[in-house]
């Protein structure tokens, strides 16, 4: 079998923060992102949720060399990324694009369409420059804008219209993974629905894959093939789109899951919901074992401190359609009960 | 007689490129103890309609005009600024969606808190501070008495929303307007947040006007729903029968187009063709006649008026395409 398109192994990404002492070091760490393995392959999507500041978004940033990654391994096509100088990442930056979240704020209010499109094909030397004015046409026919339009500035489109523009310049270079880093969390319903069927038909006829980052479940439902729930830097659940959906494990997956309101009021007044309470703890100062234990509803399930002190690890889950992990100590007590 | 009744309201601003209207003759009511729903997009004058019920649009270049904000017997629009402050965070309380641009941040908690009391009350400071830790504690935030000292920076999101709540709701209101209170939060946070404003309702039978583009929050949290677009009123119903038989073409869109935990994640979403159109220059007839997938050529040229429907007269819409009781099809 050949290497996944995307391998990520043990990811870290810590930050030093607060005061500094006498030698200028800082005194603290912030864990944004502590292990995170995950495999994505060609023409895959696979979706990364949780709440804000779990270490999402540092987790695509990191991948993609924005951050220098404190420690693990990130291979694309079997190849090492991590430690690869400016230079050397060229040629993968072709192959792997990013698309952001605010589609006001990611891109330059002083470029044209025309000359935003064209940049990466200068960058990379593609195409000469006579045709990369066409090339920019053509590719904000594929993203469903007119192509006359190409000598306008942002600030004349429309926020879908704009990440659209995005779109296109993630594009352009014909890579083979995007991450999306919530693509659409900033747009209005009926604008995400284009961008969401849009993303969709893109994937198809360019066989691309997405590491699709997002906090609404019901649009990484739709979009997603796998998807991997976060919470405080780690992967406490992944699992197939379908096998999560119908059966998530993981108790803080279980509470997600059931805090998203459903636009139907029947089912609305009769559902039983888990209301966690708390908030997310601070990242600079986690929580001892399991992370989740002072928020989750089930950890009473767990004989003695366990929760408290051991820090459970990703386990295998059977009976899925795909690979499926969870870590979570209810599982392993439940399975060490059985099989006593 | 409703608690609130708003008629006719308008609000237009003059701006460098045009007048822009951005609430356009929306009239509704709102009854005691009941969450009235406002719904729609970014620029559709939901917020701008909460604003100036309050008479918060500054003039100029914001333009107020109505046939009557009537609350209690008072025509809102009518009253000075000073007896406007009376009612404003007394018996109408504001939540507004960011907490943390809404919040003083050079201000304790308490500093924030106590205010309100004092004026509108006249409360000792000492009084106020007491009952400023009772309504932290009521909103569920834990050691109030520590909390309270701490500026809003100290403070996380869900937190700073809590005070927010608390503050709105320290007068006992007879009316809040909640402007997205829950949309800057995480879902399990959201959760919480309105848990805990179905249960503050139930026990001061507050009435809720409750601003969202959330159309699960909207399904799980009101009575009645307003649907705008473009600053008017397209659709007004009960909750059920909004979801269960929305008539508008818009309305329609806007809950297909919604991607849900129970559908079927294989199939296309529906989505609206095309973006809102531009305030300070919309088409002629019905605003929403370029997008719209039901359009006949009268939709571009006679603008339909919010009536009852033939069906069900507890309902309205404003589309050539629905019965209604004017017999405009």
């Amino acid at each position: 079998m050949s290497a996944p398109l995307l391998q990520v192994t043990d990811l870290e990404k810590h930050f030093a923060v607060g005061k500094k002492n006498f030698m200028g070091k800082a005194t603290q760490t912030l864990k944004a992102v502590d292990g995170v393995s995950f495999e994505l392959e060609r023409g895959e999507t696979l979706g990364l949720v949780g709440e804000s500041g779990c270490g999402k978004s540092t987790c695509a940033r990191t991948i993609v060399g924005l951050y220098p990654a404190t420690a693990g391994s990130v291979k694309f096509e079997g190849e090492e990324l991590m430690g690869l100088s400016r230079s050397e990442w060229m040629p993968y930056r072709r192959k792997i694009q990013m698309i952001f979240q605010d589609p006001y704020a990611s891109l330059d209010p002083r470029q044209t369409v025309s000359s935003i499109l064209a940049e990466p094909l200068a960058i990379h030397a593609l195409d000469k420059p006579r045709d990369r004015r066409l090339k920019a046409m053509a590719l904000l026919d594929a993203v469903g804008l007119n192509p006359r339009h190409v000598h306008r500035y942002p600030h004349e489109f429309s926020g879908g219209q704009r990440q659209r523009i995005g779109i296109a310049r993630a594009l352009a270079l014909e890579p083979e993974l995007i991450i999306c880093d919530e693509p659409v969390s900033a747009l209005d319903v009926s604008i995400q629905a284009q961008v969401i069927n849009l993303l969709e038909d893109l994937q198809e006829r360019f066989g691309l894959a997405y590491l699709f980052i997002a906090h609404d479940l019901a649009v990484v439902r739709h979009i997603c093939k796998r998807v991997a729930v976060m919470y405080l830097g780690r992967i406490v659940e992944i699992a197939d789109r379908d096998d999560l959906f119908r059966d998530p494990q993981h108790p803080y997956t279980q509470a997600l899951m059931s805090a998203v309101p459903h636009p139907d009021p029947v089912l609305e007044q009769t559902r039983e919901r888990i209301v966690l309470t708390g908030d997310v703890p601070s990242p600079m100062n986690p929580p001892t074992g399991c992370t989740f234990h002072p928020r989750c509803p089930a950890k009473d399930g767990v004989p003695g401190t366990r929760c408290q002190e051991e820090v459970p690890h990703l386990r295998n889950i059977d009976g899925g359609s795909g690979p499926r992990q969870a870590s979570c100590h209810l599982d392993a007590t439940a399975a060490t009960q059985t099989s006593a | 007689m409703a608690l609130l009744d708003v008629r006719d309201l308008r609000v237009r601003f003059e701006t460098h490129h045009g007048v822009v209207r951005a609430v356009d003759g929306v009239s509704f009511s709102l009854e005691e103890g009941e969450t009235l729903g406002l719904v729609g997009e970014s620029g559709s004058g939901k917020s701008v309609t909460n604003l100036a019920l309050l008479g918060l649009i500054p003039n100029p270049p914001g333009v107020v005009e109505s046939n009557g904000v009537m609350f209690e017997g008072h025509d809102l629009t009518k009253l000075s600024d000073r007896e406007l402050r009376r009612i404003r965070g007394n018996q109408i309380a504001m939540i507004f969606q960011d907490p943390m641009t809404s919040l003083n941040p050079l201000l304790t908690v308490e500093r924030q808190l106590t205010e309100v009391l004092e004026l509108h009350k006249g409360m000792s400071r000492r009084d106020a501070r007491k009952k400023a830790i009772s309504a932290l504690g009521d909103v569920g935030i834990p050691s109030p008495d520590q909390r309270v000292d701490q500026y809003p920076h100290e403070l996380s999101g869900g937190m700073r929303q809590r005070v927010m709540i608390a503050m709105g709701l320290l007068c006992d209101p007879k009316v809040l307007l909640a402007d997205e209170p829950t949309t800057a939060l995480d879902v399990t946070i959201q959760a919480q947040i309105l848990d805990l404003m179905r249960d503050l309702q139930h026990r001061h039978g507050t009435a809720i006007v409750l601003v969202t583009h959330d159309l699960g929050v909207v399904a799980g949290t009101t009575d009645r729903v307003n649907v705008m677009y473009a600053g008017r009123l397209v659709e007004q119903a009960s909750t059920s029968s909004l979801f269960a038989a929305p008539q508008h073409p818009y309305t329609q869109g806007l809950i297909a187009s919604v991607p849900r935990l129970d559908g079927d994640p294989n199939a296309d979403l529906y989505s609206i063709d095309g973006s809102p159109p531009d305030l300070a220059n919309l088409p002629v007839g019905c605003p929403f006649a370029p997008r719209c997938d039901q359009r006949q050529d009268r939709c571009t040229q006679e603008s339909p008026v919010l009536e009852n429907l033939s069906s069900d007269s507890a309902r309205r819409a404003s589309c050539f395409e629905v019965e209604t009781v004017g017999g405009a099809s």
